[in-house]
């Protein structure tokens, strides 16, 4: 992704998600999307626009506020061969299907002895801002990554959106697709041609030899933020995206680690039970080479969100947040830094343009 | 002591064959049921058993009606479903004993029994919770043009859950092929339904739904055939769409393991004795010609033997298994 492919155009990642549903819908007719909202005017904030104009209302259609059932449909109709996509413009709501997640989709290759297989997507949008407050905005990964038989994938960027969601959308097995509402606009340079992201590859988005920051989701952005922040202080962080958490390539982070000494994970949810706890500990249990290893984790305050954007901003990591810790890690004995407030704006509120 | 709505059924009366046929499933499922319980205390088998002794018509019944294409979604107490609708009986048999030629190979037990060769989708031990799974089998039917319908079974205790409702709905708004069969036995595991239902109008509660509901009172057989080919003939047809059965039954056995239990203070024997007169097994073998229910009982006897044997001489399963199946592909 270091050069953009030739016939590769700039793309929103909401406009890459699209892509990648027509272009398998256009490939493969088991291929149907379904979901509260999916074929209203507001196309779940534009992601399946288009898609019921062009494949008709069969293939793609809004369902009763039913969540635990059509997460069981989903799955009923996975097995009879087809391959659903079940959209949710919110993580949040995916409380509502946790028992067919969780008890059935997850579970049927493995107890029912290999008979079935259930290539299910789950699309889901992690909410932040605007007061999405307690109910929008959880970023509830963790929980699917502890059940053994669901995988689950955080694309940061518009061309991994589109890589890994068609990767999902081939795969034989259930897939929570973990999207975030502040990644839509953000271009990248994005194929024209469909191609697949392939789940359990981490990449290096930037190297650096002081730190390892990993950050999942939009905190890869932050991350990447941070990163800009302390070259300004001669510090070098090397950034890399996950981008699938469950296969988690581990190897990749405990390369850099093996190099940096020193691991921040940066997530977007809870640290307690987290990705990042996962994270921190897969790599302090491969830490081989007798070096201590400093780990931190950051993610969202210990309390459930709130609305004000003056209670929000301290609820969330953000970048002058991380390079602050980044700091500290790297230079403990030195006075405590914090970045230029200017230079320290979210990312978001900068348009960001992939590829990295 | 039936409810009415059957008489145009009653002239498709059942041929010798179509007895012989009832009875041998009857009679399969209650005694390798029995064969089971007569076993279970020496620990062979290696999973909960929910025993479905008594309750055999509502799944022979059923069955009856549909098609060997035609897809079952059975409950965890689903031995009778599995094999009223021709599943594998040795599969089974190995499956309740952990060996590696069980249906699952030992992964999933009598709870999570499944059998695609024959069209039986698996089971869950979390109540309703397979209910959707059979809409959603059932979905995919109709997007490819099939004829083909899927019987949904599940207990009274499932209608409670929201996902039933959720289910309904959804598989009459799309006019999906799906047969709901509740077999209410009364009882959610120990807790009647006095206790938990405000009125006993499910089958009216469903209809509110525009789905056609029916019930039968008193378990027999062939009402309970008649009513389902009623149904699937239904939904093959031009209307479509879901069809409702409520087949009153009752559970002979205690809800999960082997015994009895009417000493246990829930419930007295006396509530069982009219399902005993009335037992469908007995009802349908004296209807058989002469020497044909010896033959069909010694026949059922050798496939119950072959199956424990199987299930006995097979290995268990390697301990590399443990780690295939989480994915596939």
């Amino acid at each position: 992704m270091s050069s953009p492919a030739s016939n590769a155009r700039l793309l929103s990642y909401v406009d890459a998600l699209a892509e990648a549903v027509a272009q398998e819908m256009r490939r493969d007719a088991s291929v149907f999307v379904f979901g509260c909202d999916v074929d209203d005017h507001k196309a779940i904030q534009g992601s399946t626009r288009g898609l019921v104009e062009e494949f008709g209302a069969e293939r793609v259609f809004n369902t009763p506020l039913s969540e635990d059932a059509m997460a069981g449909v989903a799955i009923g109709a996975a097995m009879a061969g087809m391959r659903p996509i079940h959209v949710h413009i919110r993580m949040d709501f995916l409380m509502l299907c946790m028992n067919q997640l969780v008890n059935i989709a997850a579970k049927s290759r493995y107890m029912y002895g290999g008979q079935v297989k259930v290539p299910l997507v789950v699309r889901s949008v992690i909410g932040k801002s605007w007061g999405q407050g307690a109910q929008h905005s959880q970023g509830l990964h963790a929980m699917f990554m502890h059940v053994p038989g669901l995988k689950v994938v955080a694309p940061s960027n518009a061309h991994d959106a589109k890589g890994c969601l068609t990767a999902a959308i081939r795969d034989d097995n259930p897939v929570i697709f973990v999207e975030h509402r502040l990644l839509y606009y953000a271009d990248a340079f994005v194929p024209e041609e469909p191609y697949v992201v392939p789940f359990g590859k981490a990449r290096v988005c930037g190297a650096g030899g002081d730190v390892t920051m990993v950050g999942v989701s939009n905190m890869l952005v932050e991350c990447l933020r941070a990163r800009e922040l302390l070259a300004e202080v001669g510090i070098s962080a090397e950034v890399i995206d996950p981008i699938s958490l469950v296969p988690l390539d581990i190897e990749t982070i405990v390369r850099s680690v093996g190099r940096t000494g020193r691991l921040l994970v940066v997530d977007n949810a809870w640290t307690c039970c987290g990705a990042s706890a996962e994270i921190v500990a897969a790599v302090a249990e491969r830490a081989a080479n007798g070096r201590p290893l400093q780990a931190r984790r950051m993610g969202y305050a210990p309390v459930t969100c709130p609305t004000t954007p003056a209670l929000e901003a301290e609820f969330y990591p953000d970048p002058a947040k991380i390079a602050h810790v980044a700091h500290a890690m790297v230079r403990p004995d030195a006075t405590p830094w914090r970045p230029d407030q200017r230079h320290a704006e979210l990312a978001y509120q900068v348009k960001f343009r992939g590829p990295f | 002591m039936r409810l009415q709505a059957l008489n145009a059924l009653r002239e498709r009366e059942p041929s010798s064959d179509d007895l012989e046929r009832i009875y041998r499933s009857l009679r399969l499922i209650r005694r390798a049921e029995e064969e089971i319980a007569r076993i279970y205390p020496s620990d062979k088998i290696k999973s909960p058993v929910h025993l479905s002794i008594g309750q055999e018509a509502v799944a022979v019944g059923v069955c009856e009606a549909l098609a060997p294409d035609d897809v079952v979604s059975p409950t965890y107490r689903g031995h009778a479903a599995l094999l009223a609708k021709g599943g594998s009986l040795k599969g089974m048999m190995a499956e309740l004993y952990g060996k590696a030629t069980g249906l699952t190979g030992g992964k999933g037990g009598s709870m999570h029994l499944i059998d695609m060769r024959h069209n039986v989708l698996g089971a869950s031990a979390v109540v309703g919770t397979t209910i959707p799974v059979a809409v959603g089998y059932a979905l995919a039917f109709k997007r490819m043009k099939s004829t083909r319908v899927v019987a949904a079974f599940f207990g009274d205790g499932a209608t409670e859950e929201g996902v039933f409702a959720e289910s309904l709905n959804f598989a009459a708004l799309h006019r999906l092929p799906v047969l709901f069969v509740c077999e209410n036995n009364a009882y959610a595991i120990h807790t009647p339904i006095a206790k938990r239902w405000a009125t006993e109008r499910l089958a009216e509660r469903v209809a509110s739904y525009g789905i056609p509901a029916a019930r039968i009172e008193d378990g027999d057989v062939l009402a309970i055939r008649a009513q389902a080919a009623d149904a699937v003939a239904k939904m093959r047809g031009r209307e479509g769409g879901p069809h409702f059965l409520e087949c009153r039954t009752y559970r002979w056995r205690e809800h999960v393991g082997p015994n009895e239990d009417y000493d246990a203070g829930y419930r007295s024997r006396a509530e069982l004795a009219p399902w005993q007169r009335n037992d469908q097994l007995e009802r349908i073998g004296v209807l058989l010609a002469g020497g044909h229910r010896a033959a069909i009982d010694a026949a059922v006897e050798r496939e119950i033997a072959d199956a424990i044997a199987f299930a006995e001489d097979s290995p268990f399963p390697e301990r590399e298994a443990l780690f295939t199946d989480v994915f596939a592909g």
